[in-house]
């Protein structure tokens, strides 16, 4: 069994502490750093509720050791809140249509709908069904979640102009 | 579950992969992207006692496109050749069955070399290397050596990959004739999960629309990608007519055996492969006629 340090970028803050190699980068996220926002459901990557922004792209945080995570940049649910805290428009809409019942599946499906809406912000519905393919819900049946990216891409693209 | 412990070492070139996996033959194992062997170590399915990350390893990684092949690097990620405009424009058969592979979060740490070495019935890669014949290159202390797509893959998640070889790179060669023309299709429970069955056919016609070139494959429903020869010889020469394709298809059920899960029993894979063998033809055709895009 090898241990290792373990110096990353998480939400814009600098951490180094030490991790055994086969503990996963979400494990490290929420038991090393405490930031529990991140969910873990499936442990092997079928659910998504584990998803981060690694290196500018959403990746499942299950599916990597922290050790692979070294030197390396990530974003977690708790860096999409605005600057002042407040939540951003697309969690603010996602509020807004009951996007959630046991908010188990929300950290990873706000992960993969933030890039999405990077990446393209209006995309169309199937678009919208498709960025969060990967994402499982059991409770709300998508239809809420495909209404909150709508929303929340309208109202990103109204506060532009 | 969580694994059980291993070592870790962060490998810098191809030749220290090549020692470390020569030092612990059998009982290392390479960790590309990680989206098929951190499941397996999860379920305690594979144990390895150290694993070698070759993530860091940049000789390992880049497309190269000249005219007559589309090189591709072991660890590339899936998402970076599937982005990529080159490749789209020179092999899009493989843009196109990389769109099915997994989803945007598992493309984006995936590896190409990954998928190929993992060898799953399903996957996608392994069906368009099989149907282009490409070429492996693998190394080890011993030397370097190339294997043909044909040759690689030896059964269910087993390819002929001794313990101590890394793969470096795939080679999939591009056809020369204009009048060229692909079909890929799949079917699997929800898009972008595994394939129950899949089937992809490229073919060239010369100028009289006569097919001058062909080949024919089925995943999912066979145990590693497999050529329908058979098929393949009899529309050899032919127009390629719809009544020349179903005829030419009479034989695939009985050359199929499908394993059987809880998504799909055998009779199902059988039925469905023929199904997409069909329509992989008819969009090849239309292809290499210029009508279908
Ligand atoms: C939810 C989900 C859905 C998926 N859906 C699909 C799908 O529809 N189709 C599909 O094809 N795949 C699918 N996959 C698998 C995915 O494509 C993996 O990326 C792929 O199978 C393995 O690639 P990897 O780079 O992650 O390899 P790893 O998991 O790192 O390694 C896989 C195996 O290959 C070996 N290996 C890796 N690189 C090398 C190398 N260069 N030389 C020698 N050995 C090497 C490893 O030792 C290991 O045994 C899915 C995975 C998940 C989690
Ligand atoms: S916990 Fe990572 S995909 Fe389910
Ligand atoms: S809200 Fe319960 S799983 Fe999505």
């Amino acid at each position: 069994m090898s241990c290792h340090k373990v110096s990353l970028t998480v939400n814009g803050a600098k951490y180094a502490e030490n991790a055994e190699a086969r503990m996963t980068l979400v494990d490290f996220l929420r038991d090393v750093l405490d930031l529990t926002g991140t969910h873990v459901g499936c442990e092997h990557g079928v659910c998504g509720a584990c998803s981060v922004i690694f290196d500018g792209k959403p990746i499942r945080s299950c599916l990597i050791y922290a050790v692979m995570a070294d030197g390396h940049d990530v974003i977690t649910v708790e860096g999409l809140e605005e600057d002042d805290g407040s939540l951003s428009p697309l969690q603010d809409a996602f509020w807004e249509n009951h996007a959630m019942q046991c908010g188990y599946c929300t950290p990873g499906m706000l992960i993969a709908t933030h890039q999405l809406l990077q990446e393209n912000p209006s995309p169309s519905e199937s678009e919208i069904r498709d960025a969060i393919g990967g994402n499982l819900c059991r409770c709300t049946g998508y239809q809420q979640i495909v209404e909150a990216v709508q929303m929340a891409a309208k109202k990103i693209k109204d506060n532009c102009v | 579950m969580k694994a059980a412990e291993f070592d870790y070492v962060k490998a810098k070139s191809l030749d220290e992969i090549c020692l470390f996996l020569s030092q612990q033959a059998g009982e290392a194992r390479i960790i590309a992207g990680g989206q098929t062997l951190v499941p397996l170590m999860a379920m305690r399915m594979a144990r390895p006692n150290t694993l070698i990350d070759i993530n860091d390893v940049e000789e390992l990684k880049g497309i190269e496109i000249t005219k007559k092949s589309v090189i591709i690097k072991a660890c590339t990620r899936q998402s970076e050749v599937l982005e990529s405009v080159d490749v789209r424009r020179s092999l899009p058969i493989l843009s196109d069955a990389l769109s099915h592979v997994g989803h945007t979060q598992t493309r984006n740490r995936g590896t190409v070399g990954g998928s190929l070495v993992n060898a799953d019935p399903s996957a996608e890669i392994s069906l368009i290397a099989r149907l282009l014949d490409a070429e492996m290159t693998v190394h080890s202390v011993r030397g370097e050596r190339v294997i043909k797509a044909a040759n690689f893959f030896s059964s269910a998640m087993i390819t002929n990959l001794d313990a101590d070889e890394c793969l470096t790179q795939v080679c999939f060669p591009i056809w020369s004739s204009v009048r060229t023309g692909f079909g890929f299709h799949e079917t699997s429970i929800r898009a972008s999960d595994y394939a129950l069955a899949s089937a992809a056919a490229q073919l060239s016609l010369d100028s009289s629309g006569q097919c001058r070139s062909i080949s024919i494959v089925i995943g999912g429903a066979t145990e590693i990608p497999t050529r329908i020869s058979e098929t393949e010889e009899q529309l050899m020469g032919s127009d390629l007519s719809d009544t020349e394709i179903k005829t030419a298809m009479e034989k695939i059920p009985e050359m199929l055996e499908p394993q059987a899960d809880v998504h799909a029993d055998a009779d199902y894979r059988r039925r469905v492969a023929c199904v997409l063998v069909g329509r992989a033809l008819k969009d090849a055709r239309e292809r290499a006629k210029g009508s279908l895009v």
